[in-house]
């Protein structure tokens, strides 16, 4: 038996979630909240491949709160198995062995479930190392689910233990410290969309956001990118300091997105009729939503030059306006997750493993908290930005 | 008969002094001993001003009379100065309006009939049509703008200037075409104070960015003591180099105007009085324009004073060669402007109004109200600053977070992009000037809206960079404390908090001098 957290099926909380979630956080971590800490069965390594991990440190991520705070879509419930414990940026130690990994490795874990781990033949997506792409994820000898962390078979990083396949592993080099292995999940997601973003030397990026994701695709395109001018849109003065300490050339407030964003690339900026928004003619070369709120995405769309490219990295609302996608050619690229062979060659894993050894991430992780306290930390990941938090962690061994 | 400048000293029978503190005045009481250098009273004016006109036109300054300089199937240009002076704009009939009718009536005789009338406003906005009427009058109006003869200069339109060439200096002299080209340009100039006129009208008046960089950057602009002296302001050293070019290619025959010092009339009479003489009729016009003005909404104060229109005498009007035209210009300014000032003080006190040169019809931007204290107000003088080296200034202004999207798009970017990086003149022209000055946007705002060019809040800058460069401390009595210290000043709630946060520099007794304007006056330090 083990301590977890575990997401349950609760309409009704559900719906209150949805309804009054965005005005009343603190609800969602109370009475509303489809979480609950319970002592589960331990899930089970009986395959091949597969192997026990006991996390040290799991992340809170945008699409955890999103699911907590009923923000995330119908969409993906297809792709879940409820009950399931939450948590997919992991930092643990392998309690077997696995293939060639011996017990007691520090591992980081690439969540997806693909077909390797699934145990199917790979579809196309994973045949050409676009794992994240995978179409078997709710088939195979393991329960729904796109990724562990949303899968009941799996577990998950918070709960004392979880299973992973080999094939989502990787060893955590000596030199790392937990607090920075941690971060390694959400670095391959930012490496993957800053390869995505197919950034020419010397163009212009605006990276609207400057939570986790935000920060850490300015991270990205400022190493792996010959980007110009990165732009980054950051509300806190926290994030303002790390952005420009990731590599933004400047950052400006939400406010000020359509005037920093003129002034920089010399676009012309109109204003239509009866309150519509504003817009560029001209803009950024690449624009980054890390936010996936309506307000950022219509932003994005509405500051980039025709032709230009849109990036969706944050998990996206619904209702924004696409007038300028038809209008100005816009090319929109979504990214989730990472890929086993990214463009540059290699798993966004491996690189991103070196970025965290290199890059100035020393206090990102802001908070640890025990699971027992999930409440609280969910309600300071909730307020992170404001409260100059990057990161929020459970911290399972002390549970 | 009208009084010369003044200098009062403040002791216990002096009662408080008007300061003019943006939309709105206050009265202040100074410590004693304080040094308040009242402006001179209005000049009497010409008494026929179209005589004197007629005068000046036939009887010119080195020159052959202006009907001789016409001849039928040339080409003639008049350009005049643009809404910026003077300040507050004039009651109609403007004195540009009857020149300008005056040339044009020798023009008909003579039997031209190839005109154009340029508004020289550089790189300033452009002026709506109404405010080109209210310039030339309905009748020159209606003659010549639907045809597209009188017109804004356009400096950004490449195709409509020539380049005539470089001074010693490596200076580019390049200026609008029409003008260039013109077998007679004619300037009608209105010299509000020193710095206005002489070579400063068409060689800036009708040039590009191009020329106008030279003389207006940091270096240039720190080193010109002062801007009303032309033989010691590096600016103009180089507008009159640039003149030399202008007259080897273009025949100019120049026409400058000086006015009186009658700025204030009506209810608002009392502006132009000294405090101790006022009577009974200017207190209660005093408190009454107060107190409405602090109840008004903002939108009516800001409709009151924009209206504010002058009733200025002409003192003086004279016609010719450039040079010795502007030297009688520079007496009849010296004589209504100048006041005689015994030595330098520690502190210079002075409030500012609403209106400065940029926001005739348009608001005072933080920057605009920077520009009129410290690069207008502390560049009135003679000889030297009224506050010594390394000295105080304390101004009055509300410095409102407050810009014109229409008249002034590139201030606000300025105002939260530059001046957030640096407050230093030299380190922002490096680092900033050239992009805002071939920024599209602002180049296509200044060609067809109503927006000052990109480059302006930078001029503007460098406009106080020998105020800033001066000063060992600029001090904002009741000014917005986040609009302020965004520009690398302070603001004080009270004249005695300033002289407080001051001290530090100029002691507990330092000598005080609150220039006492508008109306104008140029103080002749000695």
């Amino acid at each position: 038996m083990m301590l977890a957290l575990e997401m349950y099926r609760s309409p009704a909380k559900f719906l209150a979630a949805k309804a009054v979630g965005g005005r009343i956080p603190g609800i969602l971590t109370g009475p509303a909240a489809p979480l609950r800490l319970v002592t589960i069965n331990e899930p089970k390594a009986d395959r091949d491949g597969w192997a026990r991990i006991r996390p040290i440190l799991s992340g809170i991520c945008g699409s955890d709160l999103g699911m907590v705070t009923g923000s995330t879509k119908l969409y993906f419930s297809a792709v879940v198995s409820m009950p399931f414990v939450p948590g997919h940026e992991i930092v643990g130690e392998l309690l077997d062995d696995c293939e060639d990994l011996p017990k007691g490795t520090r591992v980081v874990m690439d969540s997806v479930l693909t077909c390797a781990a699934r145990g199917v033949e790979p579809c196309a997506g994973c045949a050409s190392g676009n794992t994240n792409r995978c179409d078997r994820i709710t088939v195979g000898h393991v329960a729904p689910g796109l990724q562990t962390g949303f899968c009941q078979d799996t577990g998950g990083g918070w709960g004392n233990l979880l299973v992973a396949h080999r094939s989502q592993l990787y060893a955590v080099p000596d030199g790392l410290t937990d607090e920075r292995a941690v971060l390694v999940e959400p670095l391959a997601g930012a490496v993957h969309a800053a390869l995505r973003a197919k950034i020419q030397p010397g163009q212009s990026v605006l990276v609207s956001g400057a939570g986790a994701v935000g920060l850490f695709a300015t991270l990205a395109l400022r190493e792996l990118t010959q980007a110009g001018r990165i732009t980054v849109v950051a509300k806190h003065a926290k994030q303002r300091e790390l952005a420009r300490a990731f590599g933004a050339s400047d950052v400006v407030a939400p406010d000020e997105v359509f005037r920093g964003v003129r002034r920089s690339t010399g676009a012309f900026r109109l204003k239509p009729d009866f309150g519509a928004g504003e817009f560029l003619l001209g803009g950024v070369d690449v624009a980054v939503d890390a936010v996936g709120s309506k307000d950022s995405i219509d932003t994005v769309l509405r500051v980039t030059k025709a032709g230009g490219r849109v990036v969706l990295s944050g998990m996206p609302a619904s209702g924004a306006d696409l007038s300028p996608v038809w209008f100005r050619e816009l090319e929109v690229t979504g990214t989730y997750a990472s890929a086993q062979l990214e463009v540059n060659g290699r798993p966004a894993f491996e690189t991103a493993l070196e970025l965290a050894g290199r890059a100035p991430l020393d206090g990102i992780v802001g908070a640890r908290y025990p699971l027992y306290r999930w409440r609280e930390a969910l309600d300071h990941a909730h307020s992170a930005g404001r409260l100059g938090t990057v990161k929020v962690a459970f911290d399972v061994r002390a549970s | 008969m009208s009084r010369p400048g003044f200098v009062l000293e403040v002791d216990d029978r002096t009662p408080p002094l008007l300061v003019h503190n943006g939309e709105g005045f206050l009265l202040e009481r100074f410590p004693q001993g304080t040094r308040v250098v009242y402006p001179p009273e209005a000049l009497p004016p010409v008494r026929d001003v179209d005589e004197a006109i007629q005068n000046a036109l036939l009887h010119p300054i080195e020159s052959e009379p202006l009907p001789e300089l016409l001849r039928a199937g040339m080409r003639l240009t008049i350009a005049f100065d643009d809404i910026s002076i003077p300040l507050p704009p004039m009651k109609k009939p403007d004195i540009r309006q009857r020149i300008i009718e005056a040339v044009l009536e020798l023009a008909a005789q003579a039997g031209v009939d190839d005109v154009e009338l340029i508004s020289a406003n550089a790189l300033h906005r452009r002026l709506t049509p109404n405010e080109l009427r209210d310039i030339v009058g309905e009748r020159v109006f209606r003659s010549f703008f639907p045809d597209g003869k009188l017109y804004n200069f356009d400096a950004e339109d490449a195709a409509n200037l020539t380049h005539l060439g470089q001074t010693r200096h490596g200076e580019d002299v390049e200026i609008s075409k029409r003008a260039a080209e013109s077998d007679l340009l004619v300037y009608v100039n209105v010299n509000l104070v020193a710095m206005d006129g002489g070579h400063k009208s068409t060689s800036i008046g009708l040039a590009s960015y191009k020329s106008l960089k030279h003389h207006h950057n940091s270096h240039t602009m720190i080193h010109s003591r002062s801007f009303m002296d032309h033989k010691r302001s590096k600016m103009h050293e180089s507008a009159w180099r640039m003149g030399e070019i202008l007259t080897q290619h273009v025949k100019v025959f120049q026409i400058e105007t000086t006015l009186n010092n009658d700025i204030f009339g009506g209810p608002l009479e009392f502006l132009q009085k000294r405090e101790w003489e006022w009577s009974v009729k200017d207190q209660a016009s005093f408190l009454a324009a107060k107190r409405g003005l602090a109840a008004a909404p903002a939108k009516l104060r800001h409709k009151i004073f924009t209206d504010t229109r002058s009733n200025y005498g002409l003192t003086g009007v004279h016609a010719g060669k450039i040079e010795p035209v502007h030297d009688k210009t520079l007496e009849n300014v010296h004589r209504q402007h100048l006041v005689e000032v015994q030595g330098q003080s520690d502190v210079a006190i002075m409030g500012v109004p609403f209106i400065g040169p940029y926001n005739v019809n348009s608001v005072m931007n933080p920057i605009l109200a920077a520009c009129m204290g410290l690069g207008y107000y502390f560049n009135s003088y003679r000889g030297n600053p009224v506050v010594r080296k390394d000295g105080a200034v304390i101004l009055y202004h509300p410095v409102d977070y407050e810009f014109s999207q229409l008249h002034h798009p590139s201030y606000v970017d300025f105002f939260e992009e530059v001046l957030a990086e640096s407050t230093d003149p030299a380190t922002i022209e490096a680092k900033f000037e050239k992009q805002y000055a071939e920024d599209p946007w602002y180049i296509h705002l200044y060609r067809t809206s109503y927006a000052y060019h990109g480059v302006h809040p930078f001029y503007m800058w460098y406009w106080i960079s020998h105020a800033l460069d001066h000063c060992g401390d600029i001090v904002w009595v009741g000014a917005n404390r986040k609009t302020v210290e965004r520009m690398g000043f302070r603001s004080a709630s009270t004249l005695s908090d300033a002289l407080e946060m001051v001290s530090h520099s100029v002691g507990r007794s330092p000598s005080i001098t609150y220039l006492h304007n508008p109306p104008h006056l140029l103080a002749d330090v000695r």
